[in-house]
């Protein structure tokens, strides 16, 4: 994207082919790319551009695939540490 | 994830549009479930003020569009249903693409935060489409089954569970209401440009903007005034004074514009990082020109504090950012807070150190 990349090497996203029933949600809902079809199942990509958004996970109906879900934002993580909450947008 | 913290996040608002007699409202369409109000396609002057008004966090309370079933054109029960949030801003984006066309709307309540962002926190959800799909009788004003969703609204909507609660299939469009013309006419296939984020430069500015919003906080207006007249009272010299306000704006200016604009370009990944570089930048910059008079300590606090600041802004941006995930943004907090503060803390000395001697 541009030359954007985040930090790489940390996304909790895991993908269990063997779970996998090739219903391509996953491949569809991704904004960034991160998952695509090979063998009639997903594969992951592109670990590194993943965002932790939940999209996948969400739209998984075989249940394939785990992330930790969050929001990328300092101003919540900070938030989050003030609370001693989850990380939040404060709104 | 994107925008989260940026200018449509959070929804304050207590003032909703009323249904049916809302300026964007040109009459209305009889169905088995009653009148449906037709809302125009094309956007006034008032709402294009709206836009930069919300993004400059002024008015925000005034865009919220009360939840429901709309049309477009003159649909019948064939139309396409296409599904967004009461944030007024995305309901614009959606009209406005629909010119010439037909359709239904299907208005979520978000409590007017934006489609991502609604649904990174869970209202824009499996549950509420459940609840509005049902609350309008979506079932006796369509003779299809299937409902057009945003795609970034799949964060918090599972299709598969709302199918198995309404019978209705989601099939997510693409990202940008821009596309959805060309989603529409290639019988609903989204390209896999359509489904891609973007971040572009116009991107970056537009949202990089809202950070700078710290520079009309009232504690910071405080602060600034608090000095200046510690400086009138003859306190403390005006020297330090000024180039101490220099350098907060400086610092604010590099962190929240220098770096959004700049972001492919500055070398590192951690957003902390690239706001240390260009905060140092701005300094050296800031001191070539005014720090003739500093001795050591004042330019080593102007270094220091304009440095840390502007890296914190620029951490900060992340959650502006669309490609940023939660765990990537923990790995660098976890290492650039701590630096900051120390940063911050030692510019605090020096300064002091500065004027005493």
């Amino acid at each position: 994207m541009q030359g954007l990349r985040y930090i790489d090497g940390v996304v909790t996203l895991e993908l269990d082919r063997d779970a996998c029933t090739g219903c391509r949600m996953c491949v569809a809902v991704c904004p960034h790319a991160v998952l695509e079809m090979a063998d009639d199942r997903a594969r992951i990509a592109d670990r590194d551009a993943c965002i932790e958004c939940g999209a996948c996970v969400r739209n998984c109906a075989a249940g394939a695939l785990s992330v930790d879900p969050g929001v990328g934002c300092a101003a919540a993580v900070i938030q989050g540490w003030l609370t001693g909450t989850e990380p939040t947008c404060g709104c | 994830m994107s925008e989260c913290c940026g200018p449509a996040c959070c929804g304050t608002a207590v003032e909703e549009y009323p249904y049916g007699k809302a300026p964007y409202v040109r009459g209305s369409v009889s169905t088995l479930v009653g009148d449906i109000p037709i809302v125009a396609t094309g956007l006034t002057t008032a709402d294009r003020l709206g836009v930069w008004q919300v993004r400059l966090g002024i008015r925000r309370g005034h865009y919220r569009i009360l939840p429901g079933l709309y049309a477009v054109g003159e649909p019948d029960d064939t139309a396409p249903v296409l599904v967004t949030a009461n944030y007024k801003l995305s309901f614009d984006a959606l009209r406005r693409e629909l010119a010439g066309r037909d359709g239904w709307l299907l208005i979520l309540d978000t409590r007017g935060v934006n489609v991502w962002c609604a649904a990174g926190k869970g209202t824009f959800s499996t549950d509420e489409l459940v609840r509005q799909v049902r609350k309008t009788g979506l079932a006796n004003v369509v003779s299809h089954f299937t409902l057009v969703l945003p795609q970034l609204g799949a964060p918090g909507v599972a299709a598969h569970e709302v199918r198995a609660a309404t019978g209705f299939r989601v099939v997510y469009g693409p990202v940008r209401a821009a596309d959805l013309p060309a989603f529409l006419d290639d019988r609903m296939r989204a390209t896999p440009e359509m489904r891609r984020v973007r971040f572009g430069v116009a991107d970056r500015l537009t949202v990089a903007g809202t950070e700078l919003v710290i520079l009309r906080d009232p504690r910071v207006l405080t602060g600034a005034a608090a000095m200046v007249i510690v400086a009138a009272l003859g306190l403390l010299p005006w020297q330090p004074i000024l180039l101490t306000l220099a350098a907060g704006v400086t610092a604010v200016l590099a962190g929240a514009l220098i770096v959004p604009f700049a972001l492919p370009w500055i070398p590192g990944r951690a957003f902390a990082f690239k706001g240390a570089l260009a905060g140092a930048a701005v300094a050296l910059v800031l001191l070539a020109i005014a720090g003739g008079t500093l001795d050591v300590a004042g330019s080593a606090a102007v270094l220091l504090a304009v440095t840390a600041i502007s890296s914190f802004t620029a951490m900060n941006f992340t959650g502006s950012s669309t490609f940023t995930s939660l765990s990537g943004v923990l790995w660098e907090m976890r290492r650039a807070v701590p630096l900051q503060i120390i940063a911050a803390t030692a510019a605090l000395v020096a300064l002091v150190v500065s004027v005493l001697w």
